[in-house]
């Protein structure tokens, strides 16, 4: 059965099971969308079960909040939100097929995380697991909080964060290797589709953390 | 390529007898061809092996409980030994077989060819679904050798997260299976989509599609959500977070909100692609233009989005208020309106059919008598006030049984019967075939309603011992009595299926005078399913323009049955 029994044209880029290249290129975009709703839906989870929590110990809450640092915090918000814009070039980039700027933008995105992930992890979370924050070390010494919705604050802090910084990893180690294959003219990436999904991707790390940034620094009393 | 691969729309030679055409079985041999293929037929085989294996051995683990309630004392295990083979059986049969069977075997194999495409949107995505199935697997396997799982399928905390057995591991096992679930349903919505062939119309598309279709939304809506809970329960376990143990400020009602919130849309995620099977059978079987056609394909969207509203039933005496109670009871009535649709619309779609009894259609039949019954008993336990009396006794277990064994599994049956011919190219015995559908009815009814009895006299269940209520015992023998008429009417296909592989007749592409596009190919169909996309003209049912073509061999088993239109 070779290709052209298929009876139609096909075009270099376009997989044998795809009729041509927009039916192909919107199969992936539909799949990424798809992909991004079992994301919402898990971290989704998280998100009601800290909801429920937070309305339960409310004033608790508020004062253990206090040990989080808004100044990183919204430095960190300030990364995010412009290696998003990074991104979005990247894909201008590559949809105007220019090489250079693409790989120029990816590798802003690119720093961004890594800055991201430096200040969460040092400046940080390595504070706290000092401090002894984290669940399965944990210590609380403050009056008028008991130690145990402490520690569940915590622990939701530490589980929600970690599994956002794992997803901003897991976006370096793509984007890594997006770029690797743009540099080299990898014919998977002569179609700007990849990184469009990518940065489909990119975006919903960024707005999860949107979503985080004032869910847990920024609370009312 | 040989002359006898079909093009659509050609009329079609019945193929000689020792014909070696080429097809998705033969293009290639080694076992390599086999685990790197992107063939979704090749896929859907290797699901029915591994699907099958693990069946074996959740019906093992259930004969097992059968007969060590044939006692009031138990026969030959620890009550904990019990608690873990019931706990083994019920994770094994929904992960494993349930959830997986119909959408990965029969949508993977069938919905591409069904709505004219050469493959699903990402085959490599469907292998690597195929993978994470198998570790999944293994991982769960594991957990139950190395000391066992005794939470039961539903994992409740703090028991879950408290117990010494293997939750962790077996947990990690099913965060993984909901991967593999996620990325069969992902796949199916990307190829609904985007993929059907010219003419191939919403209006026009098989209800079989249309079920898988509704499934794949509650795949994707509801399995993260549970992978997000499981995976909370393996943090609970691993560092005292919490969020579930009540002794640190965590609520554990809040798992089985969590938990429910994906479980009792999953149950249609067992039961939707049968109901899209039964939908294919009964047409076909009656050879009619199955009566509102709109409805069923629209009721299947509506259990989708209703099915996410209703978790609450599980959870009556669960200590939510009663208001929340009040609406989840309505809720859950209105639930059972689509369902009640579709029955309807069966049992139009057969009146005044030409009706043929054969084995797929016999399964057709059952699947409609026992989902009757199982859908109608679950309004029971909608219902407040009864729901008290009746929950955490048999008469769930046999409500349960009865939509998922007699609902799930019986559609199965009845696909794996119907779409034989298609996915291997030769015929069984009809006989056997009817024979051993029949024996599943009757071992059946046999097994689960004794069970419906004593669980209204207050049989608990998950019980090891009832010698407290001694009059329980005639029912728990004859239920157990019954599992073995069905494990015969199990094993029976095993044999002579198999033994058809080889020794059944070969058929041509459309051994059931059947309308569907998945009827126009070969038997078995080549690696990219069409010569080339074909254009749709007409829709899956299109009984009244007579056959498309004749295309059955003189000593097919259906030629008997042929009416003269
Ligand atoms: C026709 C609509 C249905 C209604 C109104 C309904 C209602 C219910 C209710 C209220 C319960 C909880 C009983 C209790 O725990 O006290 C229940 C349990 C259950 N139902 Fe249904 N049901 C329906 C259909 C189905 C279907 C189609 C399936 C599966 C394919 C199913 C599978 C189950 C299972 C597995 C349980 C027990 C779960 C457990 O506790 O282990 N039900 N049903
Ligand atoms: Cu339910």
């Amino acid at each position: 059965m070779s290709a052209a029994a298929h009876g139609h044209d096909h075009d270099d880029l376009v997989f044998h099971q795809f009729e041509d290249l927009p039916q192909q290129r919107e199969s992936y975009i539909v799949g990424m969308w798809a992909f991004l709703v079992t994301e919402v839906m898990f971290f989704g989870g998280l998100f009601l079960a800290y909801i429920l929590y937070r309305m339960k110990y409310q004033p608790y809450f508020f004062e253990i909040h206090k040990e989080l640092n808004i100044g990183l915090g919204g430095l960190n918000t300030v990364v995010l939100l412009f290696s998003s814009f990074a991104m979005a070039m990247a894909v201008y980039s590559h949809q105007m097929k220019r090489k250079k700027p693409t790989l120029g933008w990816l590798t802003v995105v690119q720093l961004c995380a890594a800055a991201f992930l430096f200040i969460k992890l040092v400046f940080e979370w390595s504070h706290k697991i000092h401090v002894g924050h984290v669940p399965w070390a944990f210590q609380w010494n403050e009056p008028g909080v008991p130690p145990e919705i402490a520690k569940l604050f915590f622990s939701m802090y530490f589980g929600m964060t970690g599994l956002h910084g794992l997803h901003v990893l897991i976006g370096m180690i793509i984007i890594g290797a997006l770029q690797y294959l743009i540099w080299k003219d990898a014919y998977s990436v002569k179609d700007y589709i990849p990184t469009e999904m990518i940065g489909l991707y990119w975006h919903f790390v960024d707005i999860v953390w949107i979503f985080l940034f004032p869910l847990f620094y920024l609370m009312p009393q | 390529m040989s002359a006898t691969v079909v093009t659509p729309g050609e009329a079609v030679q019945a193929p000689e007898p020792e014909s070696s055409s080429v097809n998705y079985l033969n293009v290639s041999h080694t076992l390599r061809s086999w685990l790197l293929t992107g063939d979704h037929k090749r896929i859907a085989v290797l699901y029915l092996i591994s699907v099958t294996f693990f069946f074996f051995l959740g019906s093992i683990a259930a004969s097992l409980v059968r007969i060590e309630l044939m006692s009031p004392n138990g026969l030959m295990m620890e009550s904990e030994t019990y608690n873990k083979m019931f706990s083994a059986h019920g994770i094994i049969m929904i992960f494993f077989f349930l959830i997986p069977s119909i959408p990965a075997i029969f949508g993977n194999f069938l919905i591409p060819i069904m709505i004219g495409a050469r493959d699903l949107a990402f085959p490599r995505l469907n292998l690597a679904s195929w993978y994470m199935y198998m570790i999944a697997g293994v991982l769960v396997l594991m957990s139950f050798l190395m000391g066992g799982v005794e939470s039961g399928w539903t994992f409740y905390t703090p028991y879950s997260s408290l117990t010494t057995s293997q939750v962790t591991l077996c947990l990690i096992g099913l965060f993984i299976m909901g991967f593999s679930s996620i990325a069969t349903g992902l796949n199916f919505i990307v190829t609904i989509h985007k993929m059907r062939a010219p003419g191939m119309t919403w209006d026009r598309l098989p209800l079989f599609v249309w079920a898988h279709y509704a499934t794949s939304i509650i795949i994707i809506l509801g399995t993260p959500v549970v992978a997000i809970t499981l995976l909370l329960v393996v943090m609970e376990r691993m560092f005292d977070i919490g969020v579930f143990n009540p002794a640190n400020g965590g609520d554990p009602v809040l798992f089985q909100h969590m938990f429910w919130f994906y479980s009792h849309p999953a149950v249609y995620i067992m039961v939707l692609p049968g109901m899209g099977v039964i939908s294919e059978l009964i047409s076909n079987f009656s050879q009619k233009r199955t009566f509102g056609y709109h409805m069923i394909a629209y009721s299947s969207l509506a259990i989708a989005l209703l099915g996410f509203l209703v978790w609450g039933h599980h959870m009556f005496v669960a200590g939510q208020s009663m208001y929340q109670g009040v609406v989840f009871s309505l809720l859950s009535f209105i639930l059972a309106v689509p369902s009640a649709i579709k029955v309807f619309n069966w049992t139009a779609t057969i009146y005044k059919g030409q009706v043929r009894l054969q084995t797929p259609m016999v399964y057709a039949l059952g699947f409609l008598g026992l989902f009757l019954i199982g859908g109608l008993t679950g309004l029971y336990l909608a219902c407040l006030a009864t729901d008290v009396h009746l929950t955490a006794t048999y008469f769930i277990v046999a409500h349960f049984h009865y939509v998922m064994v007699g609902g799930a599994m019986v559609a199965f049956l009845g696909a794996l019967h119907y779409w034989w011919p298609k996915m291997f190219g030769r015929m069984y015995p009809d006989s056997w075939g009817k024979m051993s559908a029949l024996l599943v009815f009757v071992g059946f009814n046999l097994t689960f309603f004794p069970q419906f009895v004593m669980g209204y006299m207050g049989m608990p269940r998950r019980y090891h011992y009832y010698y407290f209520a001694p009059e329980f015992q005639p029912y728990h023998i004859a239920s157990t009595l019954g599992s073995s008429v069905l494990a015969v009417g199990l094993i029976l296909p095993a044999l002579y299926l198999t033994w058809s592989l080889k020794y059944g007749k070969k058929v041509g592409p459309n051994p059931w005078n059947a309308r569907g596009l998945e009827w126009e190919t070969a038997s078995p169909p080549i690696t990219t399913n069409f010569e080339q996309i074909p254009i749709v003209e007409h829709e899956a049912y299109d009984f009244d323009h007579g056959p498309i073509d004749d295309t059955w061999d003189e000593e097919s088993p259906i030629r008997a049955h042929e009416v003269k239109r």
